[in-house]
């Protein structure tokens, strides 16, 4: 704030006024007077200032209303498990990537300390361009596009996995659960979004698979769809055609939804439907709006460890927040939302100002052992992304998310061939 | 790459059956510029608030969407009448940028409207007919569909035969083609252009009702069907009826077929490929006449 203070005053010295000049210097007395110069940040305010930039309307709103629970919960958890106080300024990418860069520019000039969000890789990417140019660190939540952290960026820190790293892991839990199940597959139909994080894992899966000799199928068809999708009549029918085995789907919620009841209108049943590592239909809004027919989809997706200590404390917060609702519907958004702003409030600590340069240099060093999601330690890496985060096999049993794989973790066992919607 | 015939068929057909329900919506688009030659640049909006009111009517009273066609129909030929009566007459003769920019105006504010009224989620009606399809040989035929497009069939019929047999759809169509000559003979103009626009707004009610068993509802919805309607009617003819029935169809078939053949991401460019097409070697529209 003080430097936004001496920024106008030196800005306008040439040209303003004289009794504009003299207010400005009266303001910086007053500033001086009170001592909030002599005084270090930390102390300052006493709060962190986090800018959290979701999309909580448009395509993603579903999905970025369940990451904001996550935020809305973290002040109080973090307030529990570090005396640190965070005070969230929130913004809406309304799902769109001019947007998200105009939120995160305003947020900075609102005064925001750190920049947290925005589940988008698109978004994702604008944001990190902001933050560069600003030199204000940003913690990605969730953003999966492998390009986001090779571009040399030093405010950017991201702690989800990458696409390759997503897609190595679902696969390898693909292994698992046709080990698991004794089965063999031999070809699938692979679909994914047409958006920066569909891409990203079309391009992993094109690079990884053919690698992978211990995965008995084959990919007979690639193909592509709208995010927006409203109809997906001719997408289904396509991937019908081709009388695959199964559906490998990269996936966003509606559009989830959509295929799902496409898939029952078309009468296609393949022996199942497994994302490598995709939101969607693990989401409460897929089990309230499919119904039975939400049954028995799996997801290999990073999920969070049910005996965590962390994950004890969130889950009471947000059955506080939030009596209707389970953090199983929301497990990947909370978890990783948490996280990123638990990041920023520890390197604050550590830091003890919310200085730009210090608070990042104190991020890049961050070590937090007991985290609430499945993986190693959030350790940021020279290019600003923490390694080691793991996935689960998620399946809908009973209109809910189980783990099913790996095995020590594993709440239900692993149903594959899928039955007919019809006997779910 | 070899696509079984059966396939294609299907996908004509479901073509065919969503673009009838496209037509339908932007008639009420083509009838509201035909007579009172305003273009309704909130016909998406409004027909996203249709498609609201279907959806709370199922929640609410559990009333199946082709029940609800008559009372949203009702309520929005109300609302049609005293938007053209109470805010767009005096528009009619000014520039048409200000006709232009009071439309797009009213479409901001019906979207902000409904974003905070129910939020960004997508909502639907949940129906189990929905989920079924009718098999007759290869072809299975999405049952949702097929009935929407009867009863759009059936309501374009109806407007057709209002418009051609009924004395007050002779008189709409006596303004239509001479606004002068319509108030010599005694016409009352602004009531006339009133009840056309809650004609067209009735119109596009329906659709909005049929429109609910075919995509889930969003408060952003409404601008990508303004332009599609758009699309349509400049394809099938501004004015036209027959033509925004036609232009909802071969925009529904070339969607299709482009998603088969090409990539299903790809398959929207098709239609402003076509309508690109019909601009240059049409202009007027495939139905539409000279001006």
């Amino acid at each position: 704030m003080t430097i936004v203070k001496e920024k106008t005053i030196g800005a306008g010295g040439a040209d303003t006024g004289r009794r504009k000049f003299i207010a400005g210097l009266g303001a910086s007395a007053a500033v001086v007077s009170s001592g909030v110069l002599m005084r270090p940040a930390w102390a300052q305010t006493g709060k962190l200032k986090v800018g959290v930039l979701l999309p909580r309307s448009g395509v993603q709103g579903i999905i970025g209303q369940s990451c904001q629970k996550g935020a809305d919960l973290a002040p109080a958890v973090i307030r529990q498990m570090l005396g640190v106080d965070v005070e969230l300024m929130n913004a809406d990418t309304e799902t769109n990537v001019d947007t998200a860069r105009t939120r995160a520019e305003r947020l900075i000039q609102e005064g925001a300390q750190v920049l947290v969000g925005p589940f988008d890789s698109g978004a994702a990417s604008a944001i990190a361009q902001v933050c560069e140019q600003r030199g204000v660190p940003f913690v990605i939540n969730i953003a999966a596009a492998p390009q986001i952290t090779e571009q040399g960026y030093k405010f950017v820190f991201r702690n989800f996995p990458t696409s390759p790293e997503l897609v190595t892991n679902g696969l390898a839990l693909i292994r698992d659960l046709f080990q698991a199940t004794k089965t063999a597959p031999r070809t699938a139909v692979f679909m994914h979004v047409n958006d920066t994080f569909g891409q990203a894992n079309a391009k992993a899966i094109g690079a990884i698979l053919p690698r992978l000799n211990f995965l008995p199928f084959k990919l007979v068809e690639t193909m592509s769809y709208d995010p927006a999708a409203k109809d997906l009549t001719v997408e289904v029918s396509k991937a019908k055609a081709t009388k695959a085995d199964f559906l490998l789907l990269v996936c966003r919620l509606n559009d989830a939804i959509i295929l799902r009841r496409e898939m029952v209108k078309q009468r296609w049943h393949p022996m199942g439907i497994i994302s490598p590592g995709s939101p969607g239909m693990y989401e409460s809004q897929f089990y309230q709006a499919l119904g039975k027919l939400s049954e028995y989809c799996i997801s290999n997706v990073p999920w969070y460890h049910p005996k965590a200590e962390l994950t004890r404390l969130v889950d009471a917060a947000f059955r506080k927040q939030n009596p209707k609702d389970q953090l199983m519907f929301h497990a990947l958004n909370v978890g990783y939302t948490v996280e990123a702003i638990l990041v920023a409030a520890d390197a604050y600590k550590r830091a003890k100002t919310a200085s730009a340069r210090p608070l990042t240099e104190a991020i890049r060093q961050t070590n937090i052992t007991k985290r609430m999601m499945l993986g190693g330690p959030i350790k940021f890496n020279a290019k600003g992304q923490v390694e080691g985060n793991l996935s689960a096999c998620i399946q809908n049993l009973n209109m809910k998310p189980a783990v099913v794989l790996p095995a020590e973790t594993a709440e239900a066992k692993p149903v594959f061939p899928v039955p007919d919607y019809r006997r779910a | 790459m070899s696509v079984d015939v059966a396939n294609v068929l299907n996908l004509v057909l479901a073509g065919v059956l969503t673009g009838l329900v496209y037509g339908l919506m932007a008639l009420g688009l083509s009838v509201i510029f035909g007579v009172v030659r305003v273009v309704n640049f909130a016909h998406g909006e409004m027909m996203t608030i249709a498609m609201y009111a279907t959806v709370m009517l199922f929640t609410a009273l559990n009333l199946d969407p082709f029940l609800a066609v008559f009372p949203v129909a009702a309520g929005f030929f109300v609302f049609g009448y005293l938007l053209q009566a109470g805010l767009i007459n005096p528009f009619v003769t000014r520039p048409e940028h200000t006709q232009f920019m009071l439309l797009v105006a009213l479409a901001m504010i019906l979207v902000n409207l409904l974003l905070m009224i129910f939020g960004p989620d997508a909502r639907n009606v949940q129906l189990d007919y929905l989920l079924e399809s009718i098999e007759l040989g290869p072809l299975l035929i999405d049952r949702g569909k097929l009935y929407a497009a009867l009863v759009a069939c059936a309501t374009a019929a109806a407007f057709f035969l209002f418009f051609k047999y009924a004395l007050l759809g002779k008189a709409i169509r006596a303004c239509a083609d001479n606004y002068l000559g319509g108030k010599v003979v005694g016409l009352n103009v602004k009531r006339l252009y009133a009840l056309t626009f809650g004609l067209g707004s009735a119109c596009l009610a329906v659709a909005g009702c049929m429109m609910v068993l075919l995509v889930d509802v969003t408060p952003v919805l409404g601008p990508s069907y303004t332009l599609l309607a758009f699309v349509i009617v400049i394809v099938g003819g501004l004015g036209s009826m027959a033509g925004a029935l036609l232009g909802g169809v071969l925009i529904g078939v070339s969607e299709a077929l482009a998603g088969l053949y090409f990539t299903p991401s790809a398959k929207s460019m098709f239609s402003f490929a076509l309508l690109i097409l019909v601009l240059l070697f049409r202009p007027q529209g495939l139905l539409g006449k000279r001006p």
